[in-house]
């Protein structure tokens, strides 16, 4: 038996959620006494960096080749190097594309799977997991029936760790067949950290009271380093992009620190966010839902007290 | 054209959530049942818009007791022509996947559209199961769907950008954000919506492969400490010494 990560290369790049995918698969495999197992497709950073992470061996296929994404392809490839390589756990990270085979897999491999998983399982008595459910209003713990078994990996669960050093991939080659379904374009976002992928949050609610105000929070995100998000009305609004929409609708994220800023945490926009291990609170509003979320609070005018945190930000960073 | 849509049952998400026997169960006493807003607002809308603008007409489908005919019911009256409801516990994805596939193998459905994921459970594993049954192309997470012909041009919602490609012939797609506007029903449509046929299925024999085996409640948050508007320097201090995030 071994265990198979799949890990995305999205426009030829490993991603932070590759890692943890990486990561999360050798601590499995290791707790099982076996191998963990990389499959790259395409385009490729080099993939020995895998090793770093404790996998015993990469599988590229089709270096040279841009295999644009169809979940039929991506299922076909991912299920032949599997059952070529004695797998018996399936681990993919918990992203579009990621969630777009997974069940493809399961059906393919006679496999269970839980998607969304924020633990390493516990194989010591049968296979159980947890995960966050009813928008992270509980965790539930699941167990697997079938011998095959499949995990997407939630982004954030599982810090990246380096365990082991380069190793050199092992290109192999399989036909694809036809591409179904024929990418013609594929646009990532303008600069910084991708939302889902971000340590550190800055988030903005109706308090901003309009797009030409974003600048002090612009300020703010760019001098700690984060990521920018916001409620469903400023996005609404068009005050702000939609990919940066967090909560029920929206995207949900689990950064380190999630800053709120004039946003008054009604349940639908906390279900996006409340696994972030750190809420700052900003709210004139001392009744705000969000408080009772929150770890750090500031009861004030986000006009005056946001531009007064970028300056302690900037003061602290020149000092360290 | 004719579309089959997928609809579940969730908990309104303003529902307070509890357990019952020894938290290995879900307690549904006193929660109020929605659509799922996926299926609702983008799914379910976008296809009678494609079929109001080609002709056709669509179906709606769940996996699930009696007691989902409300959610069904609401389906038609917002515009599905009819309806199907397979009769059975929704056990995994697995066993709802494999029941959808088996009703759409028995007809010649151009699409088959569903949610990116339900909100309770959040498991966005049906769409892709149902699709790998049925041996059709996938496109998740659709923002944007427009249809020429056969051929659908379609923008998946990825991390960190967008990708736009085209499918000819059928496929399976699951409804992200922007895809639609979301509807509400009209009192003629309620009304028109009690005549409309419900066929109740028998379900197809599938074992499910997962089960919960207990839930928990996540820890409360200690209470947030709260830091003066006027000491900026105080709150950067306590993230990064005692919340060590920066
Ligand atoms: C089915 C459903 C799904 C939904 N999905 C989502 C979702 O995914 N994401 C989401 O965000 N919402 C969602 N919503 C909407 C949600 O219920 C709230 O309406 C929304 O989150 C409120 O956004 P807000 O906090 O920015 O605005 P408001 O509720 O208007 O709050 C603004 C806050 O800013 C504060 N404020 C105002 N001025 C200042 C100032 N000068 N300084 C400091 N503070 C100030 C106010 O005290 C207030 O707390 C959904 C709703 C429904 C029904
Ligand atoms: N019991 C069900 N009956 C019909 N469709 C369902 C059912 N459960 C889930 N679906 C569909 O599958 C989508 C994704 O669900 P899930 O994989 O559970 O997140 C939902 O948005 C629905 O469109």
């Amino acid at each position: 038996m071994s265990v198979i990560a799949y890990i995305e290369s999205p426009g030829g790049h490993f991603k932070k959620s590759g890692f943890e995918v990486a990561t999360y698969a050798s601590k499995v495999a290791s707790s099982l006494n076996t191998q963990a197992i990389a499959v790259v497709i395409g385009k490729s950073d080099d993939a020995g960096i895998l090793g770093q992470y404790g996998i015993s061996k990469v599988i590229h296929v089709n270096s040279g080749e841009d295999v644009t994404f169809d979940s039929q392809i991506y299922t076909s490839i991912i299920a032949e190097t599997y059952k070529n390589n004695g797998g018996s756990i399936l681990i993919l990270s918990h992203t579009a594309n990621g969630k777009s085979i997974a069940g493809r897999l399961a059906v393919r491999l006679n496999a269970g799977c839980i998607s969304g998983v924020n633990t390493l399982p516990d194989t010591t008595q049968g296979f159980t997991v947890s995960k966050s459910v009813y928008s992270g209003k509980a965790i539930a713990t699941y167990s697997i029936s079938t011998a095959d078994k499949i995990l997407t990996v939630m982004g954030n669960s599982i810090q990246p760790e380096i365990s082991g050093a380069n190793i050199t991939p092992e290109s192999i080659s399989i036909s694809t067949g036809e591409h179904k379904v024929k990418v013609l374009e594929v646009k990532a976002e303008e600069g910084g950290v991708p939302l889902p992928e971000a340590e550190l949050v800055v988030s903005v609610g109706r308090g901003i009271k309009g797009p030409e105000n974003w600048g002090i929070i612009g300020d703010l995100a760019n001098a700690i380093g984060a990521a920018t998000a916001c409620s469903r009305p400023v996005a609404d609004a068009d005050w702000r992009p939609h990919h940066e929409h967090v909560g029920q609708t929206g995207i949900a994220i689990r950064p380190n620190l999630y800053i709120a800023i004039g946003i008054s945490g009604a349940i639908q926009h906390l279900a996006g966010v409340n696994n972030s291990k750190v809420i700052v609170v900003i709210n004139k509003d001392p009744e705000a839902p969000f408080f009772k979320a929150a770890d750090y609070g500031v009861v004030g005018d986000l006009f005056e007290i946001v531009p007064k945190l970028t300056e302690a930000v900037k003061r602290y960073k020149q000092q360290h | 054209m004719n579309i089959l849509v997928c609809i579940s049952k969730t908990p309104d998400t303003t529902s307070k959530i509890s357990f019952k026997s020894d938290n290995t169960e879900y307690n549904s006493d006193g929660v109020t049942f929605i659509m799922n807003p996926y299926d609702e607002w983008y799914a379910l809308v976008r296809a009678l818009e494609i079929t109001e603008q080609n002709g056709g007409s669509v179906t709606v489908i769940n996996v699930g007791p009696a007691t989902n005919d409300i959610i069904i019911r609401k389906a038609l009256a917002i515009g599905a022509a009819d309806a199907v409801r397979v009769d059975t516990e929704a056990m995994d994805s697995y066993v709802v996947a494999a029941n959808i596939a088996a009703h759409a193998k028995s007809k010649n459905y151009d699409m088959i559209f569903l949610g990116k994921e339900t909100i309770d459970y959040n498991g966005s594993e049906v769409g892709a199961m149902v699709a790998e049954i049925m041996d059709l192309p996938y496109a998740s997470y659709v923002s944007r769907l427009d249809i020429s012909g056969s051929t659908a041009t379609i923008t998946r919602e990825l991390e960190g950008g967008e990708e736009v490609s085209q499918i000819d012939g059928a496929f399976v797609l699951s409804a992200a954000k922007g895809l639609a506007e979301q509807r509400i029903a009209n009192m003629k449509g309620i009304m028109m919506a009690k005549s409309k046929p419900l066929t109740v299925v028998q379900p197809v024999q599938a074992d499910a492969r997962v089960s919960a085996v207990k839930y928990a409640v996540p820890p409360p948050k200690s209470g947030v400490k709260l830091v003066d508007p006027d000491n900026m320097d105080e709150l950067v201090r306590l993230l990064h010494e005692e919340a060590k995030v920066i």
